[in-house]
């Protein structure tokens, strides 16, 4: 398996975020290399590359830009910074470490695809990240590397602006992001159509992840086939996965598609704190379905994780040792997405709220058995009944910890309390230094 | 518009301030296209929330206004993001993540801590106005949790009930 960086390779570097020790580090010799190319040859090297969405679906990339009608203009793109689900913790750091790779890969992507204005749609609790992100883009403006020219050499004009959210998970969601940005509350739009076809004010829009288009210099500079080479079958590349919970070393990890999911936890993070065993993986964010500690021996490559019964997501993994009370994990992330349920669709705005209410009230003593298969009853009417995948996401974590934890949901209600008592959160708390790429944190 | 109480009134607010949001606002509308300037909502919001201390039904309505709007579309995005704040807080407002990464390493126990220590519940001011406290969803540091955000602006990390005690004590 390759120990090739394609994101994580300049983090912690002095004077990484600007343009200068980028350019000494030969950054922007990708889009120097794209000008001199053919935009559906730039299109070609990204469909080889197998590079999939790393915001959470895991759709491939290159298929995706193919959905622009082909005679409609304007055609924007906006790429999604939002990084909400709980877990996941690893655009920030590009940002923070690298602003101008994005810009790159922003205005790779631009030129390959024909827009002339692009968004960075960051979320509002990331004021610094937003604030590095705009000086790069202002340095890449007045280096004249974006603005009327390409890189000062080809006529083709590119704006790249940031737009900051105000604390709304459900905007890391493509349409409700393009209604955020279009400066309404962020409530998802039904599809068909999609954004490519119908997106910001009407018109074609490609919506990609932050960590996605980051990749998209490398892909031009080493070609698609040399990216997919470090992955496997039809996924390409490396990922930042995200590793927090009880661990030693949480933290970002940067790793080929297709990494162990224990070795990742066991190894690289140093396995658990305390000597403790795992009793609870959430793979990819916490809309995931869990695993538990017997079944994390898996490739974290989407299809594989889909085999495995659950989602490689935006790569966020939390692991929970085995002191740990799983109805209190359920019943915060439960609560969770009744907080951020855009209250749309019904099925969604009033489930979720009664999934919160029960787990709650099972991990207080006072559910019963019928409770429990409520909880089931309850999510299996929400998944697939929304407009959005918010509905799954709040159905899927409640299903699966029921279905691999009954025991411990049963215990509660036989017990009449919670048997870990003020313990809940396991029994030991206290905060690690993380380590994100080579930083120490 | 001195008569619609509920939908705010911009000639209540300071002209001097007033003069201030719409030269910055002026330079934050040029990112949208210029048909497009109610794109430009969220940016003006946080600006009238930054200059006039909270989103009144008034700074709802002069964004509203100066973005070719109605106040009801101001007022549905107001109410809409958390980060948004249509009623006066405290001086500071400080905000623990509670979620499931910042729990495993200690942040509910931080939370209700400092909840006992000011004497506030969840979204309550100190009766100082000093200090708002409440409790957020994941604010994406959960490699380096707890976390807790200052102010909407200033993100500590990696934190414990002493720390937290340390920063909140000196916030001026």
């Amino acid at each position: 398996m390759s120990d090739t960086l394609v994101l994580s390779k300049r983090w912690g570097k002095a004077g990484s975020a600007e343009l200068a020790g980028y350019r000494a580090d030969g950054g922007y010799r990708a889009l120097e290399k794209a000008l001199g190319m053919d935009s559906a040859a730039i299109v070609e090297e990204v469909k080889k590359s197998n590079l999939r969405g790393r915001g959470g679906a895991g759709f491939a990339t290159g298929l995706k830009w193919t959905f622009l009608p082909k005679d409609v203009r304007p055609r924007y793109l906006a790429v999604n910074a939002d990084e909400s689900e709980p877990g996941t913790f690893k655009d920030r750091y590009i940002i923070e470490h690298d602003p101008h790779m994005l810009i790159e890969g922003i205005a790779i992507t631009c030129l390959a695809l024909d827009m002339h204005l692009a968004y960075v749609y960051i979320r509002g609790e990331f004021p610094k990240q937003a604030r590095i992100l705009e000086e790069a883009i202002a340095e890449a403006r007045a280096a004249g590397i974006i603005g009327p020219k390409l890189l000062g050499k080809k006529d083709f004009d590119l704006e790249i602006h940031v737009h900051r959210g105000a604390g709304a998970y459900i905007c890391g969601e493509e349409s409700a992001l393009l209604e955020s940005l279009e400066g309404k509350k962020g409530y998802p739009r039904l599809k068909p159509p999609f954004p490519a076809v119908v997106g910001l004010w009407g018109k074609p829009t490609i919506i990609n992840n932050v960590e996605t288009i980051a990749n998209v210099p490398w892909i031009v500079e080493q070609g698609g086939d040399a990216f997919a080479a470090l992955g496997t079958g039809k996924s390409g590349g490396t990922r930042l996965f995200g590793v927090s919970g009880h661990v030693v070393r949480p933290g970002v990890y940067e790793k080929p598609v297709h990494y162990n999911l224990k070795r990742l936890i066991m190894e690289d993070a140093g396995g658990i704190v305390g000597g403790r065993g795992v009793k609870a993986v959430i793979p990819g964010g916490s809309s995931c379905p869990v695993l538990r500690g017997d079944e994390i021996d898996v490739s974290m490559e989407f299809d594989a994780m889909k085999a495995a019964g659950t989602m490689s997501g935006s790569g966020g993994v939390i692991v929970f040792d085995d002191s740990t009370c799983m109805v209190r994990a359920l019943a915060r992330i439960s609560k969770f997405y009744a907080e951020e349920s855009c209250g749309q669709c019904t099925p969604c705005r009033e489930g979720t709220s009664w999934m919160e209410g029960i787990v709650e009230k099972i991990e207080h003593g006072h559910g019963t058995a019928a409770d429990v298969e409520r909880l089931e009853q309850i999510a299996g009417c929400i998944g697939g009944n929304t407009i959005c995948a918010l509905g799954d996401a709040a159905s899927m974590p409640v299903q699966s910890f029921v279905r691999k934890f009954k025991d411990e949901f049963l215990r509660h209600t036989v017990e009449r309390r919670c048997p870990y008592g003020e313990h809940g959160w396991g029994l030991d708390q206290t905060s690690r230094p993380a380590v994100v790429g080579a930083v120490r944190y | 518009m001195t008569n619609s109480a509920p939908l705010g009134a911009v000639e209540e607010l300071p002209r001097e301030k007033v003069d201030r949001f719409d030269r910055e606002l002026a330079e934050i509308v040029k990112r949208y296209p210029p048909d497009r300037k109610a794109a430009a909502m969220l940016p003006a919001l946080r600006l009238g929330q930054e200059i006039f201390g909270y989103c009144s039904t008034s700074v709802q309505a002069l964004a509203a206004d100066r973005l070719g709007t109605s106040p009801a579309r101001a007022e549905e995005v107001a109410t809409f993001y958390v980060m948004f704040h249509t009623k006066p807080h405290g001086q500071h407002l400080v905000e623990i993540c509670t979620n499931v990464s910042c729990c495993l390493t200690g942040g509910d126990r931080i939370f209700e801590a400092m909840k006992a220590k000011l004497g506030v519940k969840n979204g309550g001011t100190t009766a100082d106005g000093r200090i708002t406290l409440r409790e957020v969803e994941c604010l994406g540091s959960c490699g380096t949790a707890p976390a807790m955000l200052v102010d909407e602006e200033e993100m500590f990390e990696r934190l414990d009930l002493a720390k937290v005690e340390q920063i909140v004590g000196g916030l001026k």
